[in-house]
């Protein structure tokens, strides 16, 4: 994406807390689980932005909270240049018609009760665009576009396979002519050889609709592979984003250079060469983060400052964003 | 090395108010003791349920062993009385499951869970097994093993649990260690903590292992030979490199083209398989794979090929036209 291209989303600060209540009758709030802990970021129109990492990180809450699906606790998410942390409801609603989800688990996604046609025309009612005939033509076109029958409207979503399912999520997603889609973990739980149908989908409509994707993932070669720039998420806070080949050739902080590594590569011969990082121990608890900088439990280059001050997130050069005391070291004269 | 598993023909059907699943549909192949071997395959394969066969933990009904010998140690497992087979099961051949989090029984503390198996196979009073129990712990790099015996299940994290189940496993040292996706459900950075551990008890112990994923990634570093299995049948099986640089089957071919990797040059496009794997209840009479194959001819929809030689012969593969996608492929 060059300095020209429109920015759609602008992220600032952004922080959502989920309150942790205790006691039986009388609740009492004890503390907050910082799932998203001022997060920024920018989303450039037509661009796949790709945001990663472990369980627990906060990224489908960053997903989430983008579309107002969750109340932010603060910070401000403009939208086509508009501020939709204050929107009145009737407003959201009108705004959410340009921003669309596609979801991870396509069992769940669909309700079983509604045929194909009534689940992807469901957004074309709530949004009242088209009705009768056209809506009918609209819903076939979209089944068309995503690769299934037009015939198939009148069937249930049990008679699909996971594959063909996650394809009526994105036509429903795509029903109202979004200009932003979240799409959270949407391949997970398909097959390999199935993935890649999804993924090559998911790009040809891109191409097709000019379309803008937030990709959440937790595959990191899938996230590359489809991303034009890419986040790394770790307990609530980017700590790296940059360019997707940026990221991978010079990729500044110890937890995506460690992430990087732990990737399995279909290939005996790198898979013997290369050495790893391996990271020891599990992710804190992010209602409970580590004091300083929220990496240092597992950091295999901590130092004392990092148990004391928070690093800053910081664009260490242009368009690469990393939050690292020693990013510095690791930095390499652009070639 | 000598032939530690032998399995001959082995088919598991499951019988359902659908009809017959067929499951798993005639496999041959030979584990050497020390062996790493990937099963590689998508669900529904029979990757899991061959696994399962191996130790008789199908249920039955619905499941059924129809036909098939396994030769572990001298013995046929599948002739073996209820008893006998209680012996091998933890004792020669231990398993880890895919969920960390429902393998282990919640209302016993982990430690009562591995000296059970210590006291049971081992002839090890309690005393002994507790203190073999925290050995192994510490082994598989749980920080204060002592301590963790008397913590439940959900006071571990899943990696660590899935540690545990390891340790388990191999408390009991057996020749065979079956891995079913054991880290599928864990994180990458958790996943190759595991890996490493994984790899390194088997070089120290010496044990087989079999490591059973969908993830082609995971194997190639682990694993010294490859079966790839499709619809229950084994359609590729060779050495790691013959697998991933010398691919004779178009499905392997398929499967490789579909992942992405994190070294590709950007604008690489994504070879995906087209179409879905068969009904295993209504088995096409052909090969398993016609359907969606780019090189089918009219051979392949009458007559299922067999496992049969390529190159060397211990590269085998189940395709009509292995020598053609030979030609085509190699570099």
């Amino acid at each position: 994406m060059n300095t020209t291209t429109p920015l759609l989303v602008q992220v600032h600060h952004l922080k959502k807390y989920f309150p942790i209540h205790s006691g039986l009758i009388i609740q009492r709030h004890v503390g907050a689980v910082k799932a998203v802990d001022d997060v920024s970021f920018d989303i450039y129109e037509g661009e796949t932005l790709g945001l990663v990492g472990e369980t627990g990180c906060g990224k489908t809450t960053v997903g989430r909270t983008m579309l107002r699906l969750y109340e932010p606790t603060s910070g401000q998410i403009l939208f086509e240049g508009r501020d939709i942390t204050t929107l009145r409801e009737s407003d959201l609603r009108r705004t959410r018609a340009r921003m669309q989800m596609i979801f991870q688990d396509p069992y769940a996604s669909l309700n079983p009760r509604m045929t194909v046609g009534s689940i992807i025309s469901a957004p074309l009612d709530v949004h009242g665009i088209e009705k009768g005939k056209q809506k009918r033509d609209r819903v076939q076109e979209l089944l068309r576009m995503v690769g299934l029958n037009p015939d198939f409207v009148n069937r249930y979503p049990h008679e699909f396979s996971g594959g063909q399912r996650q394809r009526i999520g994105i036509a429903r997603a795509l029903a109202v002519s979004p200009s932003l889609i979240v799409c959270d973990e949407p391949i997970s739980s398909l097959d390999v050889s199935i993935q890649a149908q999804v993924v090559n989908l998911m790009e040809e409509l891109q191409t097709q609709l000019g379309l803008t994707y937030l990709f959440i993932a937790h595959d990191l070669s899938m996230v590359r592979h489809i991303s034009n720039r890419m986040a790394v998420m770790y307990l609530g806070k980017i700590v790296e984003l940059a360019d997707r080949d940026e990221i991978y050739t010079h990729s500044l902080h110890p937890y995506t250079q460690a992430l990087m590594s732990a990737v399995p590569v279909p290939d005996p011969d790198i898979a013997k060469a290369r050495r790893r990082v391996i990271l020891e121990g599990d992710i804190p608890s992010p209602a409970n983060p580590p004091v300083g900088c929220n990496f240092n439990t597992r950091c295999p280059i901590a130092k004392d400052i990092c148990f004391k001050d928070e690093p800053e997130y910081r664009e260490i050069r242009p368009k690469h964003w990393v939050a690292c005391h020693f990013a510095d070291q690791f930095l390499k004269p652009v070639s | 090395m000598e032939t530690l598993l032998q399995i001959k023909n082995l088919k598991t059907r499951f019988h359902t108010e659908d009809g017959t699943v067929h499951a798993v549909n005639g496999i041959f192949y030979d584990l050497k003791a020390g062996e790493v071997l990937g099963v590689v395959g998508e669900s529904g394969c029979g990757k899991s349920v061959h696994a399962l066969s191996i130790m008789r933990l199908i249920p039955c009904p619905p499941g059924d062993i129809e036909a098939g010998e396994v030769w572990f140690a001298g013995r046929d497992l599948l002739k073996l009385s209820e008893s006998g087979m209680r012996q091998v099961r933890g004792r020669d051949i231990a398993m880890v499951f895919q969920d960390p989090m429902t393998s282990l029984n919640p209302v016993y503390t982990v430690g009562f869970q591995i000296v059970e198996a210590l006291t049971l196979h081992m002839q090890m009073d309690t005393a002994q097994a507790r203190q073999r129990a925290a050995e192994l712990l510490t082994m598989v790099g749980i920080p204060g093993a002592k301590q963790r015996l008397d913590n439940y299940p959900h006071q571990f994290s899943g990696g660590m649990r899935q540690r545990a189940m390891i340790a388990m496993a191999l408390s009991c040292e057996p020749k065979l260690l079956i891995a079913d996706e054991p880290t599928t459900a864990l994180d990458v950075t958790i996943q190759a903590q595991i890996v490493e551990l994984v790899k390194r008890l088997q070089e120290e112990l010496g044990m087989a292992v079999m490591w059973i994923t969908h993830d082609l990634g995971v194997v190639a570093e682990l694993a010294q030979t490859i079966n790839v299995m499709y619809a229950g049948f084994i359609i590729e099986r060779g050495d790691v490199h013959d697998i991933y640089k010398r691919t004779r089957h178009p499905y392997t071919l398929g499967l490789l083209g579909s992942l992405p990797r994190l070294d590709e040059a950007p604008g690489t496009k994504l070879v995906s398989i087209p179409g879905l794997p068969p009904d295993l209840i209504a088995l096409p009479k052909g090969c398993p794979f016609a359907a969606r194959c780019i090189y089918r001819i009219d051979r392949c929809i009458e007559e299922n090929p067999p496992l049969m030689p390529a190159d060397g012969l211990d590269h085998q593969v189940a395709c009509w036209r292995w020598e053609e996608i030979a030609g085509r492929t190699s570099s």
